[in-house]
C-alpha cells in the first residue's frame, strides 16, 4: 500500500499531479484511488489531493500519519499537512512561498524558511525544490506540479520511473502541452537544492 | 472491458450513457458539475444535453422527456433541489413513463455549499426512492439500477452521491456499452394532468407502493449484511462514503463486525434491516449529514419492540456535523467495539501558519467592482447584499463588501426587504451573470413592480466562474455546441422596466465610481452592469511592477484591494509575477504612482 498526499494552494495543479501518479500505478497493474479539493478552495485556498495505491483500500482519503510521501507545493502548506506523513515518510517541497492575503494584511511576516527548517527537523528525508528557479526557467508557475514530480523521480522518492510518468503525460494530457510538461520534469530535477 | 481511472462524476456519466439516457439537463453546482460535462464531452448520438437556466427548469425538461418515453437525467447540487423541489413533489404523484434519475450531490463539510442539507430526507419527504453509492465504481453500476428501478415503478429516482464519491477517482472497469430503451413517444392521457381528485387517489397508492418497494429493496444487492468475525451482540450500520470509511477502519483495527450497508435510505429496506438487528444488543450507525439510517433503525426497534440500543448522532456517539474520515470513525468504532485504536500521531509543535481562506483571484474584475462601490458609497448609509458565486468572496478583508449572502438570487430581493424596513438606507444587490439568469430576473421584477428603490449590480464576467466556467444564456454557447443568440442583460433589464441602466467596465475605476454615484442617487430601481471577463477566460494584461525608488511602503494598495499578487517586500510592496494578471487596479490606487507596467513605469 502506498499513500501520497499533495498539499498546495488552489490553482497550483495538485489535481493533475495526483492523477498522473494514480495513472502510473494503474499502468503498473495496481489499483488506485484519489480524492481532490474541488470548489471554493480552488480560489487560492489550501487544497489537498490524496492518492492511495494498492489492493484492499476502500476509501479515497489518506488517514493521518499514513502518507509515504508528502508533496508540498508550498512550504507552509506542507507544514499544515505534516500530520499526514507517516513515521519515516519522505517530503518533496517547493521552497517558494505563495503569500496569502491574510499575511499581507497582517503585521507579522510569514517566513517560508522557518517552514522548511521545521520540515527538515521533523522528517527523515526532505527534498527541497527551488520553486522560484523553476518558475524563472519555465517562464510560468503553472508547471510547478510537473517540476515537483520530476524532482521526486530524480531523488527516488516517487515509486515510478521517469519513463512511466512520461508515458502518462503522452497518453493522458493534450499533446500541445507534452513538451512543456516533459521539460518541467527535467527542470524540477535540476532545481533540487543540494 | 477497459480499466480507467475515473472520477465519481465521470463514472456516473458513463453509467448513465450505458443505461441509455437520452435527455440530460442540469445546473452547475459543486460537487455535481462534472456529470453533465462528461456526458456532453462524449457527444453520443441520440443524446441531448443542456445547461438549463436553473434546476427547476432542468427538472421539468427532464420530466417532459421521461413522459415522452426517453430516459432522462437531471443533475444539480443539494441546494439546487430546493429550487427544483416543486416539480419533484408533484412528479412523485404523477409519475413518469421512461426512467428518470435525479442526480443530487450532497456536500458534507460543507466544503463548497451553504448548508449540510441531506437529500436522503428529500426522498422520504417527496416519497421518491433514493440510491446512495459508496464509491465511484458502485456509482457507475448504481445509476443503471436507478434507471431500471425508475422505469419499473414509473417514478423518478434520486441518486445521491456525496463529495467524496463525486470527486474521488477510482480504477473502474468500463465496457463502453450503450443500451437504449426505446419506447413510444408522448401518449395523451388524463394521468399527466395533476388535479386534487387524482392526487387523493395517488396518495392512497403511495403507502402501498412504499411497502412493495421496501420488500424489493430488501433483496437489492446494495443493501446487504456483511459478517466478519463474531458480532458479540454488536452491529454497525453505514451508508454512502461512510461505509468505505468503516471498512478501512475495521481493517486498521484488525477486527470484524456485523455490518449493514444501506444503499437505499428511502424506501428503507425493512426486512433486510430486521435480519441485521436479529440477536443484536447495540448498533452504531455511521453516516454523514442527518441521522437518517439511525432514525429508521430506532423506528424499527419501536415498531417491532426490539431490545436494541441504537447509537449515533442522536446519542452523541458520532459527530453531529462535518465530514467523516477513517481517523474519526476508527476512534468511534474502537470505543464501540472495545478495541485499542493506537496512538494518533500528534504534531503539537507546528510553527504558526497564516490562514489561507479562498480569495478573489489576482486580476478578478469583481475586486474592481466591489472597490468602486465601496469608494462611491464611502461615508454613506448603505447595505450590500451579496449572492452565490465567486463574488461571495467579496466578503473577505479588506474589501468587506458582502453584508448578506443566503441563497441563489437572494441578494436582489433581501436588499428590498432591508430597504422597506429601513428607508433611509441605500441598498445594493450584487449578482453574477449566471445567477442573474438563474433566479435574479424575478427579483428585479419585484423591485420594479413594487417601486422599491435599490441598486442592482450585475457582475457580468461572461461565464459561470465558480463551478468551472460553464456557458449560460448570456454567452451564446450551448452544451450541444450550437451557437445561440446571446441574451443581453441590459435588454432584459430594460424589458423588466428598469429605467436607469449603465454598462461599465469596472477596471475603468473613475468611470465605475461615477456610475455608482449616479445609480445611488436615483429614487427608483437602477442597475449597473459591470462587464469584464473572468481572468480564466481572458488574456492577461501587461503585468505590473513596483518602482522601489518611488514606493513609500504605505501599503495602501494592499490595504485597499487585498489582491493576492500584492505582497510585502521588506519595507516596500512587491508584485508576485506568477499571480499578476495585469488588471492595473493597483496602479490606479497607488497615490505615489509607484506602480506601472513591466518594462517601464
Amino acid at each position: 500500500m502506498l499513500n501520497y498526499l499533495l498539499a498546495g494552494v488552489g490553482g497550483q495543479g495538485t489535481v493533475l499531479a495526483s492523477r498522473i501518479i494514480a495513472q502510473c500505478a494503474m499502468n503498473s497493474g495496481m489499483a488506485a484511488r484519489t480524492a481532490e479539493t474541488i470548489g471554493m478552495a480552488q480560489r487560492g485556498g489550501s487544497v489537498l489531493s490524496h492518492v492511495r495505491i494498492g489492493e484492499g483500500i476502500q476509501s479515497p482519503l489518506v488517514p493521518l500519519g499514513s502518507a509515504d510521501v508528502l508533496m508540498g507545493f508550498e512550504p507552509g502548506e506542507a507544514v499544515r499537512s505534516f500530520g499526514y506523513l507517516k513515521e519515516g515518510g519522505k517530503v518533496v517541497v517547493s521552497s517558494m512561498a505563495v503569500k496569502p492575503v491574510t499575511d499581507s494584511l497582517s503585521s507579522t511576516d510569514y517566513d517560508p524558511e522557518k517552514m522548511l527548517r521545521y520540515l527538515k527537523a521533523k522528517a527523515k528525508e526532505v527534498i527541497v525544490v527551488d520553486g522560484s528557479a523553476v518558475c524563472e526557467k519555465m517562464g510560468t508557475s503553472k508547471v510547478l506540479n510537473l517540476a515537483l514530480l520530476g524532482a521526486a523521480i530524480e531523488s527516488g522518492v516517487l515509486d515510478f520511473s521517469r519513463q512511466q510518468v512520461e508515458q502518462v503525460i503522452r497518453e493522458k494530457i493534450p499533446p500541445r502541452f507534452t513538451s512543456l510538461n516533459l521539460r518541467a520534469l527535467d527542470v524540477g530535477a535540476d532545481c533540487i537544492v543540494r | 472491458m477497459a480499466l480507467e481511472l475515473l472520477m465519481g462524476n465521470q463514472a456516473i456519466a458513463l453509467g448513465a450513457i450505458r443505461a441509455g439516457v437520452q435527455v440530460v439537463c442540469g445546473y452547475p453546482g459543486t460537487p455535481s458539475t462534472e456529470v453533465l460535462e462528461t456526458i456532453a464531452q462524449k457527444k453520443c448520438e441520440d443524446l441531448y444535453v443542456e445547461w438549463s437556466v436553473n434546476e427547476k427548469s432542468a427538472m421539468e425538461i427532464a420530466a417532459g422527456a421521461a413522459y415522452a418515453g426517453k430516459r432522462s437525467l437531471v443533475t444539480m447540487k443539494q441546494m439546487g433541489l430546493n429550487v427544483a423541489s416543486d416539480p419533484l413533489m408533484c412528479l412523485s404523484y404523477v409519475g413518469v413513463k421512461a426512467g428518470m434519475v435525479v442526480l443530487v450531490a450532497d456536500d458534507p463539510g460543507p466544503i463548497s455549499s451553504q448548508t449540510e442539507q441531506d437529500t436522503r430526507y428529500y426522498g422520504g419527504y417527496s416519497k421518491v426512492p433514493v440510491f446512495d453509492p459508496s464509491s465511484p465504481a458502485e456509482a457507475y453500476r448504481m445509476i443503471g439500477d436507478a434507471f431500471d428501478f425508475s422505469e419499473k415503478h414509473g417514478l423518478p429516482v434520486l441518486l445521491r452521491p456525496t463529495t467524496r464519491v463525486c470527486h474521488a477517482c477510482e480504477s473502474i472497469e468500463v465496457d463502453g456499452e450503450r443500451n437504449l430503451h426505446l419506447q413510444e413517444g408522448f401518449v395523451k392521457d388524463k394521468k399527466w394532468v395533476i388535479f386534487p381528485r387524482l392526487s387523493y387517489q395517488a396518495h392512497l397508492g403511495i403507502g402501498k407502493r412504499e411497502a412493495l418497494m421496501q420488500k424489493e429493496l430488501s433483496c437489492y444487492e446494495g443493501n446487504r449484511i456483511e459478517e466478519s468475525g463474531e458480532s458479540r451482540g454488536k452491529g454497525i450500520a453505514a451508508g454512502g462514503i461512510s461505509y468505505a470509511y468503516v471498512k478501512d477502519a475495521l481493517t486498521q483495527l484488525d477486527t470484524g463486525a456485523r455490518l449493514l450497508k444501506i444503499s437505499t435510505p428511502y424506501p428503507f429496506p425493512e426486512q433486510k434491516a430486521l435480519e441485521f438487528l436479529k440477536d443484536l444488543k447495540e448498533v452504531l450507525v455511521v453516516e454523514e449529514l442527518d441521522p437518517v439510517i439511525e432514525r429508521e433503525l430506532i423506528f424499527l426497534c419501536g415498531k417491532y419492540h426490539l431490545p436494541v440500543t441504537i447509537k449515533g448522532k442522536l446519542t452523541g456517539h458520532t459527530a453531529q456535523a462535518g465530514e467523516n474520515s477513517v481517523d474519526l470513525i476508527k476512534g468511534q468504532l474502537g470505543e464501540f467495539l472495545g478495541k485499542q485504536t493506537g496512538a494518533v500521531k500528534e504534531e503539537g509543535d507546528l510553527p504558526a501558519l497564516p490562514e489561507r481562506p479562498p480569495t478573489l483571484c489576482a486580476g478578478c474584475p469583481h475586486r474592481a467592482s466591489f472597490y468602486a462601490v465601496k469608494k462611491a458609497m464611502s461615508g454613506k448609509k448603505a447595505v450590500f447584499c451579496g449572492d452565490i458565486g465567486c463574488y461571495t468572496l467579496g466578503n473577505a478583508q479588506p474589501l468587506d463588501m458582502v453584508d448578506t449572502c443566503l441563497c441563489m438570487g437572494a441578494g436582489l430581493t433581501m436588499a428590498q426587504g432591508i430597504r422597506r424596513a429601513q428607508p433611509d438606507t441605500t441598498v445594493f444587490g450584487f449578482i453574477g451573470d449566471s445567477t442573474f439568469f438563474h433566479t435574479g430576473i424575478s427579483g428585479i421584477l419585484d423591485a420594479v413592480y413594487n417601486k422599491t428603490s435599490m441598486v442592482a449590480v450585475i457582475l457580468d464576467n461572461s461565464t459561470t466562474a465558480m463551478t468551472g466556467h460553464q456557458p449560460h444564456p448570456g454567452t451564446g454557447v450551448t452544451m450541444m455546441g450550437v451557437d445561440s443568440q446571446p441574451v443581453s442583460i441590459p435588454a432584459v433589464l430594460k424589458g423588466l422596466g428598469v429605467k436607469h441602466i449603465q454598462v461599465v467596465d469596472p477596471l475603468e475605476l473613475d468611470q465605475a465610481i461615477e456610475a455608482v454615484k449616479r445609480a445611488a442617487s436615483e429614487e427608483e430601481v437602477s442597475a449597473i452592469v459591470f462587464k469584464s471577463p473572468c481572468i480564466a477566460i481572458a488574456a492577461s494584461g501587461k503585468r505590473r511592477q513596483v518602482d522601489r525608488d518611488v514606493c513609500t511602503g504605505c501599503r495602501l494598495c494592499i490595504k485597499e484591494l487585498g489582491c493576492p499578487a500584492l505582497v510585502k517586500d521588506g519595507d516596500k510592496v512587491g508584485i508576485d509575477r506568477n499571480l499578476c494578471y495585469g488588471c492595473g487596479l493597483c496602479e490606479k490606487v497607488c497615490p505615489f504612482h509607484a506602480i506601472g507596467g513591466e518594462g517601464g513605469c
